[in-house]
């Protein structure tokens, strides 16, 4: 059986690989990052391993946290909170989780399961059910997959906890777990419905965490050397150069609590003349070169700063900045037609086909 | 208006006094180890030029690089106890947790962390933990501690618990120097609790500064009241700085980018700002820097406060040259020109010699570098106009041309023409844009809070509403306020279409305060 140790230096790099998977959104890794740089400094040790190794019967944790990310900001977070969300779920069903695994590899959510995997000694599971960072629940593969939506867990760092014990759908989840976590502060740390084995190894999307910080490692090492980090990313991942720009102009607004709107850029050296539009709904959703369709969810759409290779967030985007836009090559599961009626245009409100950039 | 403005930068105390219709007289001292000589210096070469008794002075505003200096070189610093209201949250991430371990060992008095802090709606998200307070507020007065930094959840919102604590450590500890980071304003209790502690550090440095300045004041033989320049380009009383040394940090780069608006007579305009080492470019809008509104590093440690928007880069006049291939700077000779650059014989090719070899300067022998190839050093030049261009282009906020003020001492690198600049404009005192900055700053007022449940316009109305009052507290004259800046943010996932406020109000200083 394969486990691998996560380095300290492994999580600096899932720090800025997961920026990068968060696609604009996702929330910045960087508490979850502080968290674990204490947790190692304290002799705290978390490994890895592959999804394949599960047995079929075996009960997998999955966690995220859930809410604002200006209330992070707030609050913090807390290792513990996380951790007890997944004690809460044993607690209430019984089972004894194998590994935990992150919801979502995108953003902050990238560095959870290694805070609960810390405290409760568990390794970590090389899957998620992303890819990237989605902003709702019916968003991930086990959605897509009809899976069971719950249990769930929610904690507030203050102790107040609650499970979602049964609603017929992921929509149903989303609505009545959002519900709590408002009550809450509008920020929780959430246990998702628990997964067997045979599940993760047939809906997960593996590899993420790896993923992750093989990317961040690669941008770490170009700066470092002072290299081209974008270079660096595609010699790491089959993704592909949209463009190459500046931000024009910014438009933002919240409509039932998203963060929508959309940026302009002018094309530098290759793109010299051509404008490219991005559409944001928390997350890059949609890319217009010169107002025709060129990469759209579930392609990943990541912003880079052009210079140092790190993401830039759909939040913290501005005026000026020169930025390159790749394109990564979506997991399978939603390429489906089941899969793009939970992640394809239709469901940020276009009526576009999809279309792949790397689809030949 | 009849104003002194002087600027202790880290080489020169520099001064001026503005009249109305100018710049009477300016002048500049080196700086000394105790200020008070330097600025004792400045004051009596001023006195040379022009009769500072004639008519009685409105005030003398001070600028000083002195409080960031101090965090960046790790000196002057005091010990600060951290007492933060937010148990059971926030534990895993106690304060100085994310600070370098050389200015932590030298800051880090001890962490105290209490229940207490706000919800962004305004519930309260534990009750405050009076017992715990005092019982903290006990032990740092046993530990010998006397600046205290108090932080707490949602501070900016609701700064109830900060005040109650710090009414609360001052009953324990009459003579301690309290902090509340919902003085330092922004959302992000790290980054905010950073600024309060860096701020509590400078408790002593400040008292010690301030009353350096007031006995240079006082020993000038001028009874005019003396403020204190900020990051903003407003000031504070010596009273108020003494509380806020934080506030002064980016003090110099905003009273250069003030200064070349009053002498170019643009308020809103680019501003760069060429020096021996490094240009600062930043934008000028109502006459005033924008405002970074993201974490700004202070000597490794991340804050979020009221401070200056500024790129800089690595261009100067001192900047090495280097030839294949072509590239200026980031190494400069800074202050050793004089020495070691090759128009004044010495053996570095710097930007200052091709300058001087194209004829853009009188500085030095400009035959120690006429061997230089004309083609050469145009090819020079056209990379200090990219380096310039682009920087200049990362800076503005919207497309279109605008106009750009250049000042300092390195500003003969700006050419004439730039893409996306209308025109560039220079002015006389150039040089001493900084103290003149400090001459004309105003007071201001600032809100930054979270409102639900409104239109955007009554929000911002609201808004307005707590800046101009918070202005007015500052001693600004309600009849001078203006808003000079305006910013809405909805955020994500948040109930009731939140939308996050920021406005900025100054105002000129009233009269007898």
């Amino acid at each position: 059986m394969t486990l691998q140790e996560i380095s300290a230096d492994d999580i600096e790099s899932l720090a800025v690989g997961a920026w990068v998977l968060g696609t604009g959104g996702g929330g910045s890794p960087y508490l979850g990052l502080l968290n674990m740089r204490r947790l190692y400094a304290e002799g705290s040790r978390v490994s890895l391993i592959p999804p394949d190794t599960l047995a079929d019967d075996d009960w997998v944790a999955a966690v995220s946290n859930m809410g604002a990310p200006l209330v992070g900001q707030e609050r913090l977070t807390d290792s513990h909170t996380i951790a007890r969300a997944v004690a809460l779920m044993e607690e209430h069903t019984g089972y004894r989780f194998r590994g935990i695994m992150a919801l979502e590899v995108g953003g902050g959510n990238a560095i959870q399961p290694l805070m609960a995997a810390a405290h409760l000694k568990r390794p970590v599971v090389d899957a998620d059910m992303m890819g990237r960072a989605y902003p709702e629940a019916q968003m991930t593969s086990v959605a897509v997959a009809d899976l069971k939506p719950c249990p769930l867990t929610t904690v507030d760092v203050r102790g107040l906890e609650s499970i979602v014990d049964r609603v017929p759908t992921w929509k149903w989840m989303e609505r009545v777990s959002r519900k709590i976590c408002v009550e809450y502060g509008s920020i929780a740390s959430t246990c998702k419905a628990p997964r067997t084995g045979a599940e993760v190894k047939r809906w997960g999307i593996h590899g993420t965490t790896t993923k992750a910080i093989a990317i961040g490692a690669a941008v770490r090492a170009a700066q470092r050397a002072h290299d081209d980090p974008i270079a660096a990313i595609l010699a790491v991942e089959p993704g592909k150069v949209l463009y190459k720009g500046k931000v024009v102009d910014v438009e933002r607004r919240t409509t039932e609590g998203f963060l929508r709107g959309k940026t302009r850029f002018d094309g530098l050296d290759d793109w010299r003349g051509a404008v490219m539009d991005l559409d944001f709904q928390n997350e890059w959703i949609i890319a217009w070169l010169d107002g025709l369709p060129v990469a759209m969810s579930p392609d990943l759409i990541c912003v880079l700063d052009s210079v140092s290779g790190e993401a830039v967030g759909t939040e913290v985007i501005r005026y000026g900045q020169r930025v390159t836009v790749i394109a990564l090559p979506p997991p399978p599961v939603f390429l489906t037609s089941k899969g793009l009626e939970h992640v394809g245009p239709r469901a940020f409100g276009y009526d576009i086909d999809f279309k792949s950039v790397f689809q030949s | 208006m009849r104003r002194i403005g002087i600027d202790v930068g880290g080489t020169n105390t520099d001064a001026v006094l503005i009249e109305e219709g100018g710049v009477a007289a300016s002048v500049k001292a080196p700086t000394t180890p105790d200020i008070t000589s330097g600025i004792l210096d400045a004051l009596a070469r001023l006195a040379n030029r022009v009769n500072l008794r004639t008519q009685p002075l409105d005030g003398v505003m001070i600028g000083t690089t002195h409080f960031v200096n101090a965090v960046v070189q790790r000196r002057y610093l005091n010990k600060v106890a951290a007492l933060r209201l937010a148990m059971p949250a926030c534990a895993s991430l106690p304060p100085f947790c994310d600070w370098p371990e050389d200015l932590a060992r030298i800051v880090e008095g001890g962490v105290w962390m209490v229940e207490g802090g706000h919800d962004y709606d305004g519930r309260a998200f534990m009750p405050l933990d009076v017992e715990a307070v005092a019982r903290a507020a006990r032990e740092i007065r046993s530990r010998g501690l006397t600046s205290v930094a108090i932080s707490a959840i949602f501070s900016p919102l609701d700064a109830a618990h900060e005040r109650a604590a710090a009414e609360i450590v001052a009953r324990e500890l009459p003579e301690a120097s309290v902090t509340c980071s919902a003085d330092l304003g922004r959302i992000g209790l790290l980054e905010r609790e950073n600024a309060g502690l860096l701020n509590a550090a400078l408790a002593g440095l400040a008292r010690e500064t301030i009353c350096a300045f007031e006995r240079a004041i006082r020993g000038s033989g001028f009874d005019a009241p003396l403020f204190i320049t900020q990051n903003d380009g407003t000031i504070a009383s010596a009273a108020q700085a003494l509380k806020l040394p934080v506030y002064s940090f980016a003090s110099g780069a905003t009273n250069s980018m003030r200064g070349g608006a009053y002498l170019s007579g643009l308020s809103d305009a680019m501003v760069i700002d060429v020096g021996g080492t490094t240009t600062d470019v930043g934008q000028l809008r109502h006459g005033f820097p924008r405002e970074a509104n993201s974490v700004v590093k202070v000597g490794g440690v991340r804050t979020l406060f009221r401070m200056p928007d500024l790129t800089s880069i690595g261009l100067g006049g001192g900047s090495h040259v280097v030839l294949n291939p072509l590239s200026i700077g980031p190494l400069s000779v800074g202050y050793r020109l004089v020495q070691d650059g090759l128009a004044f014989g010495g053996r570095q090719l710097t930007a200052t010699d091709v300058a001087v070899a194209s004829g853009l300067l009188e500085l030095g022998d400009w035959r120690k570098v006429g061997h230089l190839d004309p083609a050469l050093c145009a090819s020079v030049l056209a990379e200090a106009r990219r380096m310039i261009e682009e920087t200049v282009d990362r800076m503005k906020t919207e497309a279109g041309e605008v106009p750009l003020i250049a000042v300092g001492g390195g500003a003969f690198l700006v050419p004439e023409r730039l893409a996306g600049v209308s025109r560039v404009v220079r002015v006389d005192h150039g040089d001493c844009a900084n103290a003149v900055g400090a001459a004309i700053a105003q007071v201001s007022g600032e809100c930054d809070q979270i409102f639900r449940d409104m239109t955007r316009s009554a929000a911002i109305d609201q808004a307005r509403k707590i800046a101009s009052d918070r202005a007015v507290a500052a001693g600004a004259d309600r009849k001078t306020l203006k808003t000079i800046e305006t910013e809405d943010m909805p955020i994500a996932y948040l109930p009731g279409n939140a939308l996050r406020v920021r406005v900025r109000i100054v105002g000129d200083v009233a009269a007898g305060s």
